[in-house]
């Protein structure tokens, strides 16, 4: 009688954290892959596609797949490959293609003739324009993709590396001075 | 006047050096063979020039507009032409370049029209805003708009004004020798603050080094029969920072991430009223401030100084020695050198110091940290200055967080200390602007992502409702041949027809399609040119040269829009 009892305990203990463990998978369920979420928020969001991949999410995607290498984002530089590295515990590798410096684009006002063909290109709606008008790129939202260049027909969109001004100024690591030790000569 | 003072914790002594330069009264520097006015001299939004070369301008005349309600506006020092508005050097550890207006005096030094102001009359928003519009900001050193703090709390009643003669730092008598000359309009200074923000007391704190600045600021309270207290508080490094000062005169201890208007405490430096007093009862915007020379000089002497006086030409004044290599703005502990001697005064300029190897001579090199503790025990903020040092060098910008870094007020007491003379501050200094720029770049990122999420949104939303769209049409189309072949059945002929009736449908749909796009590019072409742009109806003679030029730049380029114009159409169809 004891043993049935005993049984009868722990099948309703088994039904009961079942139940439970069963309602929590259901109502704190993860939405989406928490490791591309960690992944995005290393690539820099230029949305540039040098990776090969449409935008920053499908890149980060292919990553947490483990299809792809880790060194293809140029904008994000070799910080961004060691930050993925770290993230993933991948070996380190060298940047695909070279590292530039940030950059703005800009629209030539005089040439452009209002064909809003970067207006289309520009994955992040940072110039601004109509049909036959002017159009311009608000800079501070410019993410340097360069993703406008090819579609303008009259070439009047140029990069501009963003130099260092007061704004973006920082100061610079302490450096420690290594003087050579004075040497005394043998008398 | 007794009262209970408190205490911050650390502090240190450095050597005052104040004696040198108090000597003699404020003198009238001389008007420089020209002046840079940089237009971004206070926090916040930079004012925007209103003047371009070879305007003539007037002392006092507006040459930048105040941008936002956080910035104030920019003033021309003396009369004389405006030889450029362009880029130069500024008085800023990094020596980078900023928009600057030049003036060359023309020696009259003659006044725009001003007058005082009726300031019974005058409603609290109307004296905030011609603070603003005079370009008051704070002259301690930070340069925040005055205006923008003369606002009390809506929900904590406004307990204490504090208004901060401290002076602490070694070699700077600025504010000195303005309490003891001017204190009459520094009292009636205080009087405006008092008047917007309605505090319970008014407390006037002074270093105990300075009892000629107090005595003459307590006679000054006394026959403007006003109820300030004058508060001499100890000689102790950093006590003329706003928290530290605070601390000391009503023992409340301004959090982390909360301001003093929090706890109703609310705090302005002297030379700050004294200008809040000039520009109400004269109507004289911010056009210069005193300015201490010291150091490595034969004269150290206080001067009122030009804004945009280049710091070279203003410091011969002084007669610097011949071994002088460099200007040092600000003092010994929280100042620097400035990138050379062409930068201007700004507002923020309270003291500039010859440099030379005498007065600072070069610090043994740097040693590693021993662990001693000095630093923390120096730190006025209670920081601890070791460990900040560790994660700073070690980049981990996370660790130096989670110690407070940015309570750090840069005040340089743990660097004056340090026995293994680490520069500690400039530690600290790297990783905040290391973690400020991450910050940014991080929003930058965050800004641009869900931009692009929206445009991928927006496009798919595109699409959909293009497809909608031709469903419908083909859908009508469909039903229109059903129609049809329900007529041709009718008639006879229907067996044949009713197989090739989808064929023909989908068919005739691309080419009413075709027929509806070449239609609205007809349309389009009519109404172009049709309709004259609307804003050329009345141009100037300039104006239409200048769109003439245009026409004739765009005659050049027009075969360029029709091959642009076709890529869009193919996609549409």
């Amino acid at each position: 009688m004891d043993i049935l009892l005993a049984i009868a305990i722990m099948a309703l203990g088994a039904v009961v954290l079942g139940a439970a463990l069963g309602f929590a998978s259901v109502k704190f369920k993860v939405e989406g892959d928490p490791l591309v979420e960690k992944i995005e928020g290393i690539l820099p969001q230029t949305q540039c596609g040098q990776c090969g991949f449409p935008g920053c999410k499908p890149y980060a995607e292919a990553i947490a797949k483990g299809e792809v290498d880790i060194n293809l984002c140029p904008p994000g530089g070799m910080e961004g490959v060691q930050k993925l590295a770290d993230l993933l515990g991948r070996e380190v590798k060298e940047l695909e293609a070279e590292e530039k410096p940030k950059q703005v684009a800009i629209i030539d006002e005089n040439t452009c003739i209002g064909c809003t063909l970067c207006i289309q290109a520009c994955p992040v709606d940072a110039i601004v324009g109509a049909a036959k008008q002017m159009h311009t790129i608000i800079a501070p939202l410019c993410t340097g993709c360069e993703l406008c260049l090819p579609p303008c027909p009259v070439e009047c969109i140029s990069m501009e590396a963003i130099g260092e001004n007061l704004d973006n100024w920082k100061w610079k690591y302490p450096v420690v001075e290594i003087k050579a030790a004075v040497l005394q000569k043998a008398a | 006047m007794l009262m209970n003072l408190f205490k911050f914790k650390g502090g240190v002594k450095p050597p005052t050096n104040k004696t040198q330069s108090l000597t003699l009264p404020i003198a009238q520097a001389p008007l420089p063979s020209r002046l840079i006015v940089p237009l971004h001299q206070s926090i916040g939004g930079t004012p925007r020039p209103v003047v371009q070369a070879g305007d003539k301008v007037l002392k006092g005349q507006l040459i930048g507009k105040a941008d936002g309600w956080i910035s104030a506006a920019v003033h021309a020092p003396t009369s004389g032409s405006v030889l450029e508005v362009a880029m130069h050097v500024q008085p800023h550890p990094s020596g980078l370049d900023a928009l600057c207006v030049v003036i060359e005096p023309d020696g009259k030094d003659e006044w725009i029209a001003h007058g005082p102001l009726d300031y019974a009359a005058m409603t609290p928003e109307a004296v905030r805003e011609h603070l603003q519009q005079s370009g008051v900001v704070g002259l301690g050193g930070a340069a925040f708009p005055t205006h923008g703090k003369l606002t009390a709390s809506k929900t904590v009643p406004m307990d204490e004004l504090i208004i901060n003669g401290a002076e602490c730092e070694p070699f700077i008598t600025c504010d000195d020798l303005l309490m003891r000359e001017r204190a009459e309009e520094v009292v009636r200074g205080i009087g405006i603050f008092r008047d917007l923000l309605q505090p319970k007391k008014v407390l006037i704190g002074i270093e105990d080094n300075k009892p000629e600045a107090a005595a003459a600021m307590r006679a000054a309270v006394d026959a403007l029969n006003e109820p300030f207290l004058v508060i001499q508080v100890p000689t102790l490094y950093p006590a003329g920072g706003a928290k530290q000062l605070i601390r000391v005169l009503t023992g409340k201890e301004v959090p982390a991430a909360k301001r003093s208007t929090d706890l109703g405490v609310q705090c302005f430096n002297v030379a700050t009223a004294y200008t809040a007093w000039r520009t109400i009862a004269y109507g004289e915007p911010v056009v210069s401030r005193l300015v201490t020379l010291s150091g490595n000089v034969h004269a150290p002497r206080n001067y009122e100084v030009l804004i945009g006086t280049p710091m070279g030409e203003l410091l011969k004044l002084a007669m610097p020695h011949p071994d002088t290599d460099g200007i040092v703005m600000g003092g010994p502990m929280m100042g620097f050198l400035v990138p050379n001697d062409q930068v201007p005064v700004i507002k923020a300029t309270n003291c500039l110091i010859a440099h030379s190897a005498r007065v600072f001579p070069p610090k043994a090199p740097e040693m590693p940290c021993i662990r001693c503790g000095a630093c923390a025990e120096a730190c006025p903020h209670e920081l601890q200055p070791f460990e900040l040092y560790w994660f700073s060098r070690a980049k981990n910008f996370g660790k130096t967080q989670e110690y407070h870094i940015f309570d750090c007020i840069e005040c340089g007491c743990c660097s004056f200390v340090c026995p293994s003379r680490i520069p500690l501050v400039q530690y600290f200094r790297f990783a905040k602007s290391e973690i400020w720029a991450r910050e940014r770049e991080k929003n930058a990122a965050d800004g641009a992502k869900t931009r692009f999420e929206f445009k991928l949104l927006r496009d798919e939303r595109e699409k959909a409702e293009k497809a909608e769209k031709l469903a419908k049409v083909a859908a009508a189309q469909a039903a229109k041949k059903a129609a049809e072949a329900a007529a041709a059945a009718e008639s006879g002929t229907a067996a044949v027809e009713t197989d090739t009736a989808p064929v023909t449908a989908v068919d005739a749909e691309k080419e009413a399609k075709k027929a509806a796009i070449a239609a609205a590019v007809a349309r389009a072409k009519a109404q172009r040119e049709a309709a004259p742009a609307r804003n050329t109806a009345a141009v100037t003679i300039e104006q239409q040269h200048a769109i003439d030029d245009i026409e004739a730049r765009r005659a050049v380029l027009e075969p360029a829009p029709q091959t642009s114009a076709a890529p869009p159409a193919e996609k549409a169809e």
